[in-house]
């Protein structure tokens, strides 16, 4: 893979979890290809490396990540890209991503993907990180929005413009969680539909789909719903405008029966073939 | 303010502590602060019972969710990875159950058996190949996901019940203090009780002692014909359970 672009793929996947793994290891799953959470086999041995290299070997591999804290001002941590860029020479996936936010300060690490503002200072926190993570991963980094559930009262631009201003200035990509625009759009006021016309859609390598609860105050961004019909409708919007893209249901909790998540990938399918023929 | 000061200003909210970070945030702070509040910890929670499934059985869901949730007020995460989070929740647990032992050892045991779920990898010792071993120079080399555990109470028993959903026993004092050897053959994870003298051994092949030696040193606590009949029946047992990776 060349250091600056990453090549399209096209298809359609799941996020690969152990409830499934049994699935996946015996039967002919119709799915394009798998997504990891790649903390969950950045371990020495045992059943998640075996089951990962059977997998490898079937389907193309994409590695997403939840612990690079790419906004932290403390940057990112050596052991963690040492480690992450371990699996990646192992996996040959068709590209890493992480989330758009930040975890780690003074060594203390949340484990939770936190809000970051959007200010000029922050976006240079972010491109110098970027940087340097591409440097040490000799790729091109794939980052996706999260949902939040507050903005700052220091933001100087829109998450659309800082995402835009973020893959200019580094040359990443983006991962395009649509239901993370639904929620962040409701929790802090902004029209989803505005973001989805904003965001630079040449950059998107992947789309990520998924359900949300609602909480006492806030939508929450649960991954533990099917995908719901406002998220379906921003994708149907967006999904035209990109090039050849990996799209994928993401489920992480009360994880149904695979035939369940393959029914929801047929759905998307389906939107993408009609809008595609549509346009 | 500025990123760094906003974010340690947040961290410092997540965990209770004084901070200006609701002052930074756009409008009415507390709601979206909160869900975030409430994320930290109960993602740690998730991670312990994951962890530490047993105890969770054994401890009941108030009793556990009270131990976790003191210990992530005393122990906010550092590692870059959330599976090591579980590390130091037996100690925790200690201080929480000082008359209750077989609590401790269930947490420890958890534990053991989640770190030999994922540690690096070792194919056991072929059997067809103990007719070429030279015995007198013989060096063992055991699995490297083995872990000894020292243990006072029924607490494998208790474990053992849990996991295949029978009834599980009372808490109760072993006859005299023992061991639980942990360890992983191919994919999954094992453990047994085991009395000290096959401890004293483990530790002295692992030292790097030849078999032979270890027989002499042996000896000298238990006399020479003991000393090789315990010898054989260990190297039987290591062999056949997959303890060990290599003999040369």
């Amino acid at each position: 893979m060349s250091h600056e672009t990453i090549t399209p793929f096209h298809g359609f996947g799941l996020g690969l979890r152990i409830p499934h793994f049994q699935n996946y290891l015996n039967e002919d799953v119709p799915v394009d290809f798998l997504e990891i959470i790649s903390e969950n086999f950045m371990v020495a041995g045992g059943r998640p490396l075996y089951v990962l290299d059977q997998l490898r070997e079937r389907w193309p591999v994409a590695m997403h990540g939840v612990s690079m804290s790419i906004g932290s001002a403390d940057g990112v941590r050596a052991d963690y890209l040492e480690r992450l860029k371990a699996l990646a020479q192992k996996v040959d996936p068709l590209w890493i991503s992480d989330h758009l936010s930040w975890s780690r300060i003074e060594h203390v690490n949340s484990h939770d993907l936190l809000p970051l503002p959007f200010t000029e200072e922050a976006l240079d926190a972010v491109c110098a990180n970027i940087a340097h993570v591409q440097d040490v991963l000799e790729r091109p980094l794939v980052l996706e929005n999260p949902s939040t559930y507050l903005t700052f009262a220091d933001d100087q631009m829109t998450e659309w413009a800082f995402l835009t201003e973020m893959t200019r200035r580094t040359g990443c990509y983006l991962l395009l969680d649509v239901n993370n625009i639904y929620v962040s759009g409701t929790n802090n006021g902004f029209d989803p539909y505005d973001y989805l016309a904003g965001v630079p859609a040449d950059r998107v390598r992947q789309v990520h789909l998924a359900g949300h609860s609602q909480g006492r105050h806030r939508l929450i961004d649960t991954h533990d719903q099917p995908v719901p019909d406002p998220v379906w409708d921003l994708f149907a919007r967006i999904y035209p405008r990109l090039g050849p893209v990996a799209a994928m249901i993401e489920r992480d909790d009360r994880i149904p029966p695979l035939e369940d998540l393959l029914a929801e990938l047929d759905t998307a399918r389906a939107i993408a073939a009609r809008v595609a023929e549509a346009v | 303010m500025n990123l760094r000061d906003l974010q340690s200003g947040f961290i410092h909210y997540l965990l209770d502590e004084p901070s200006t970070v609701p002052q930074a945030v756009h409008g009415e702070a507390e709601a979206g602060l909160a869900v975030y509040h409430n994320a930290y910890r109960s993602q740690l929670v998730d991670c312990l019972k994951d962890s530490y499934e047993r105890l969770w059985a054994w401890l009941g869901d108030d009793g556990f969710e009270a131990a976790a949730r003191h210990h992530i007020a005393l122990n906010p995460p550092h590692s870059w990875t959330l599976g090591d989070y579980g590390h130091g929740f037996a100690a925790t647990i200690a201080t929480l159950y000082p008359d209750d032992p077989e609590v401790t050892e269930i947490a420890a045991l958890d534990w053991a058996l989640r770190r030999a779920f994922d540690g690096p990898d070792a194919a056991a010792f072929d059997l067809s190949r103990l007719a070429q071993v030279d015995w007198d120079e013989a060096v063992i080399t055991f699995v490297p996901t083995l872990d000894l555990l020292p243990v006072k109470t029924n607490c494998g028993a208790i474990w053992n019940a849990i996991a295949a959903g029978q009834d599980v026993p009372g808490a109760a004092m072993l006859p005299a203090p023992g061991w639980v050897r942990v360890w992983r053959v191919a994919l999954q994870p094992h453990f047994t009780t085991i009395e000290q003298a096959e401890v004293d051994a483990i530790r002295l092949a692992a030292s790097g002692l030849s078999f032979a030696r270890l027989c002499d040193r042996l000896a000298q606590d238990m006399g020479m014909d003991s000393a090789v009949e315990a010898a054989g029946r260990y190297l039987a047992s290591w062999v056949q359970d997959g303890l060990i990776a290599d003999i040369r």
